[in-house]
């Protein structure tokens, strides 16, 4: 019922945009944000009940249209929320102009909601479209930007060979069980034979894995989220891409039951690939929107962990381990939307106030934007999974079920587990000196450009935005027994054993500060203690330096500069000089290009200028794509041939078909 | 039970004479006579009592780094069993927590070392960036090699495992992380601790900028590292003796860190710095002793 009447506030919300006066949208957006807070609030309660069916309908006969809220919908419409709450009132401030993008952005959001609480593959599909559409509008909505034109052509492209993949996964399933909703499905694969339950788990984890932008199925989304508008970056990089995981886990662990071990190797070992490389992407990119772009696919790459070992364990039968990871994988979802849609929404301020994305023009920013700035960097160290903060609760879950896969029956199981753990460990390192990076070019030393010297603060809607998404990155750091209860009431693979075999013993008294603890005493944090022992010792040290500090006089100098002439912003280290260490030890995988151009006034003696200029070479568009593209327009010129524009060929042509198909036919 | 909680302490007291120890075994190494064993506590009130030259373009991040270093370090420290495992203390995480722990304080010193806009400081955040990324994978693999032993993550149970020393994934595994250990504690062959030339400094050159008593907080959070990763390696590696009686746990744990210590001192004279683009096969070797220490420990656990 709240959720109902949350989803009618927004769409009302929605309706009022295309009606209101353009100086009131503002107000369009706040309307929105308290939708999305009671839809939140209505989908929390969703996990907790039982599934009840919200509205079922159908356009054509037999082929119902239906809805219903379950605790898979509520967890995953509870992650939308999280998110559009804090965006919608971002965007209050960010683009309080233009009508046609506050009507497709509440669009985008209703069709996101119908999506993750539709019953059957008809309105999922429909849902899914829509979802497609008013993104694809919104990524091509930035007129100013030449680029966004060929991204939303590139984005619509992929998307929808996913789409189609996706009806292919769908119409198999319907052709083997006779029926469209997903318990009719799930009840009917039950006992099918399992190459037909393989055929359709690849075609779905492809047709998803596209939307969820699995390596090498990403190349849209480092164009598309970056050409959107940020709030709505905010809504695609937070939780669009997670209705690519949230198709996997319906098709492939709600329906399929995901108990097959070759499928886990295929989603680990996809998950260990994408977050390798995804993260090493990152590092290189110095567009910040950009940069955010491709941490989405490192990120589902780190679910992709772990929900390849949820379903190792679960094809050998370790249900409580299965359900370990499954909710290492589901924690981390969450996570993920938290932290980069406050990122997001931090980028579009930059954005806003320096009408640049470029971090090299940056610099000096958090002295002229620090509440922006403060808000940046706990997205920052968020999403570099350090303590205590969120990214770190779900990583730390990921990595205990990583090492726990040493438990499984099969040698090779227990190899790629522990190897997705080190490629874990080295994702966090990697992880953690792009976002330094991200965090340090463009907010810390002197502005490197007159743009970001005359940077202003954002205005108050965007800061009490990024507030609140700040705030609840602490608070899901702090405080993971709480969230991890609700997702151990999903009915997806072992998830109700988390509490009942004591994975967690500390869930049962739901007690918020109790400490999450793995299998029985395989290991434990107290992510919340841990930041009460740093406050202890602060209080403590503070006393120390009352005692013996004797404070002698701080004096503010320019820094040192060798004693040369003073400093200039062009000495900093740049964002590029920042990243090349590690551009030169993983140059197989980068492989760089770098020219450097010399004018000289007298040769070889006196230069007059230099210029050096460095990029790496994007393996996938060069290796994969363009290859393909070149076959394929070598075959569509090879068709041409046979298009000569003369006449009489043509009648010959049909002359040819017509007496084919009378033999044929004959 | 208190003194199992404020075992962390020893780290926190101790940790500037196990510095000055190595700092007096590498000058007697190197033919000097070298300061006394006393000198860090020295230092560390020296810089206390002086002011300090913060530069102008420093934000807020500068001020805050020196505390949020020290204080996760601390916070790592009270994770480990230093001479009693019957407690985890306080409860409060693991050795996988430890490290990102850890890693919390230096990623706000890598800031600090972009945050006066200088070129020194950027260099030595890139390098400590860089030597990062090698070192964790690294790291968390031997972790992984322990905890798949003895069948927890947990410091105090791998601490009390007994198997220890019947497996050859252990000496795999040890040398994996004392190759971490250096390349953690910024000393030769990776980083020179002793110097301030452009041209071979990590650790230093993010500090640079720091003075007085941000400088003692940082140098002591450092040492604190190194005499808490010593611990660490004396817990998974080298368990005997914790948990007996607390003296004659104190005395071999002392033994201990005199050891990695001399191990250390030793290494430190006998090598010279590699070049900064050398340290990917150094560090690269060290992961694939690693690699092999899990599949190792996975084998032969059948």
């Amino acid at each position: 019922m709240i959720f109902i009447s949350g989803l009618c506030l927004f769409a009302l919300a929605t309706g009022l945009a295309a009606v209101a006066p353009e100086r009131s949208l503002r107000y369009t957006y706040l309307l929105m944000f308290v939708g999305a807070v009671f839809a939140g609030a209505g989908s929390v309660l969703a996990v907790y009940a039982p599934p009840t069916a919200i509205c079922v309908s159908s356009i054509i006969e037999y082929i119902p249209v239906s809805f219903a809220a379950g605790p898979l919908s509520g967890f995953f419409g509870l992650v939308l929320s999280a998110i559009a709450a804090p965006v919608s009132l971002y965007s209050a401030g960010y683009c309080p102009q233009g009508r046609t993008k506050a009507v497709l952005y509440g669009l985008f959001v209703l069709s996101l909601y119908a999506l993750f609480y539709s019953a059957d593959a008809v309105s999922f599909i429909i849902a899914w479209e829509a979802m497609s559409i008013f993104s694809y509008f919104l990524v091509i909505s930035h007129t100013e930007d030449q680029e966004s034109g060929r991204a939303g052509l590139v984005y619509s492209v992929m998307t929808h060979a996913g789409t189609a993949l996706i009806l292919a996964a769908f119409f198999a399933a319907y052709a083997v069980t006779g029926r469209f909703d997903f318990d009719g499905m799930r009840v009917g694969l039950a006992g099918s034979p399992e190459w037909i339950r393989s055929v359709i788990f690849c075609l779905s984890f492809l047709g998803f894995g596209m939307k969820a932008a699995i390596i090498p199925l990403h190349l849209w989304l480092p164009r598309a989220h970056p050409a959107a508008p940020s709030n709505v970056s905010a809504l695609m990089s937070g939780i669009m891409v997670k209705a690519g995981i949230y198709g996997m886990l319906l098709m492939g662990f709600y329906v399929l039951g995901a108990n097959v071990a070759w499928w886990g190797m295929v989603i680990l070992v996809t998950g260990i690939i994408c977050s390798v490389l995804g993260v090493l992407y990152v590092l290189m990119e110095h567009d910040i929107k950009r940069l955010l772009a491709y941490s989405s696919v490192e990120n589902i790459g780190i679910i992709l962990l772990g929900m390849g070992a949820s379903a190792l364990f679960a094809s050998a039968g370790m249900r409580a381990l299965a359900g370990l990871a499954l909710a290492a994988a589901m924690f981390h979802v969450l996570n993920h939307a938290m932290f980069k849609g406050l990122l997001f929404m931090g980028a579009g301020a930059v954005h806003k106030a320096t009408h640049t994305r470029n971090m090299e023009e940056m610099g000096g920013l958090l002295k002229r934007m620090p509440y922006t700035g403060l808000f940046f960097l706990i997205g920052c160290v968020s999403i570099s999974a350090l303590p205590p903060f969120n990214g770190f609760s779900s990583e730390w879950l990921t990595f205990q079920s990583l090492i726990l896969g040493s438990q499984t029956p099969r040698i090779y199981m227990e190899l790629a587990t522990l190897l997705g753990g080190a490629a874990l460990a080295l994702t966090g390192g990697l992880a953690a000196a792009s976002f330094i990076k991200a965090f340090g070019i463009p907010f810390l030393g002197q502005p490197r450009s007159a743009k970001a010297e005359n940077a202003d603060e954002s205005n108050r809607p965007m800061i009490l935005a990024m507030g609140i998404a700040a705030a609840a990155c602490l608070a899901l750091g702090l405080f993971p027994s709480g969230v991890l209860g609700l997702i151990s009431k999903i009915p997806l693979s072992g998830l109700d054993q988390v509490s009942k075999a004591g994975v967690y013993p500390g869930m049962a008294t739901r007690a918020l500060l109790s400490p999450v603890n793995v299998a029985g005493g395989f290991a434990q944090i107290q992510p919340a203690g841990i930041l009460a022992f740093m406050l202890a010792g602060l209080a403590a040290l503070l006393v120390f330096l009352k005692i013996f500090w004797r404070r002698p006089k701080t004096v503010y100098r320019d820094s040192w500069d060798c004693g040369m002439q003073a400093l200039t912003p062009r000495m900093q280290y740049t964002a590029t000089a920042f990243s090349k260490p590690v551009r030169v030890v993983f140059k197989n995988i980068y492989m760089p290009k770098k020219e450097v151009s010399t004018v000289y006034a007298l040769k070889p003696f006196f230069v007059s200028s230099m210029a050096y200029k460095s990029q790496i070479r994007p393996f996938f568009e060069e290796f994969l794509y363009r290859p393909a593209l070149k076959a394929f327009d070598k075959l569509a010129m090879s068709a041409k041939r046979l298009q000569s524009g003369s006449l009489q060929l043509y009648l010959g042509y049909m002359l040819l078909t017509l007496l084919a198909m009378l033999v044929l036919w004959a | 039970m208190i003194f199992n909680n404020f075992q962390f302490l020893i780290i926190v007291l101790l940790s500037p004479l196990v510095q000055g120890i190595i700092k007096k075994l590498k000058a007697l190494g190197q033919g000097r006579v070298g300061a006394g064993i006393f000198q860090p506590y020295l230092d560390l009130i020296r810089l206390f009592r002086k002011g300090m030259v913060i530069s102008k373009t420093a934000s807020r991040v500068f001020h805050a780094a020196p505390f949020v270093v020290f204080l996760s370090t601390l916070a790592a420290c009270a994770l480990v069993p230093v001479i009693s495992a019957n407690a985890e203390v306080f409860g409060l995480g693991d050795v996988i927590a430890l490290f990102y722990t850890l890693a919390l304080g230096r990623f706000f010193l890598v800031l600090a070392g972009l945050d006066a806009g200088t070129a020194f400081g950027g260099e030595g955040s890139s390098r400590e960036a860089m030597v990062a990324i090698l070192v964790e994978p690294m790291i968390m693999l031997a972790v992984f090699t322990a905890a798949v032993a003895g069948h927890s993550t947990s410091a105090a149970q791998l601490a009390s495992n007994p198997h220890i020393y019947s497996s050859p994934a252990y000496v795999l595994a040890f040398c994996a992380f004392y190759v971490a250990l250096i390349a953690e504690t910024g000393r030769i062959p990776v980083d020179n601790p002793d110097t301030h030339l452009e041209l071979t400094m990590i650790h230093e050159g993010m500090v640079l900028e720091y003075s007085g008593g941000y400088l003692a907080l940082l140098e002591w959070a450092h040492w604190m590292k190194q005499m808490l990763l010593f611990t660490l390696a004396a817990d998974l590696f080298f368990p005997f003796g914790i948990g007996m009686d607390p003296v004659r746990a104190f005395v071999l744990y002392s033994v201990k860190m005199a050891v990695l210590g001399a191990a250390l001192a030793l290494t430190e004279t006998s090598r010279a710095k590699l070049r900064i683009f050398q340290l990917p096969s150094l560090l690269g070797g060290a992961f694939v002793l690693a690699l092999l220490s899990i599949i190792s420990v996975i084998a032969l656990q059948r």
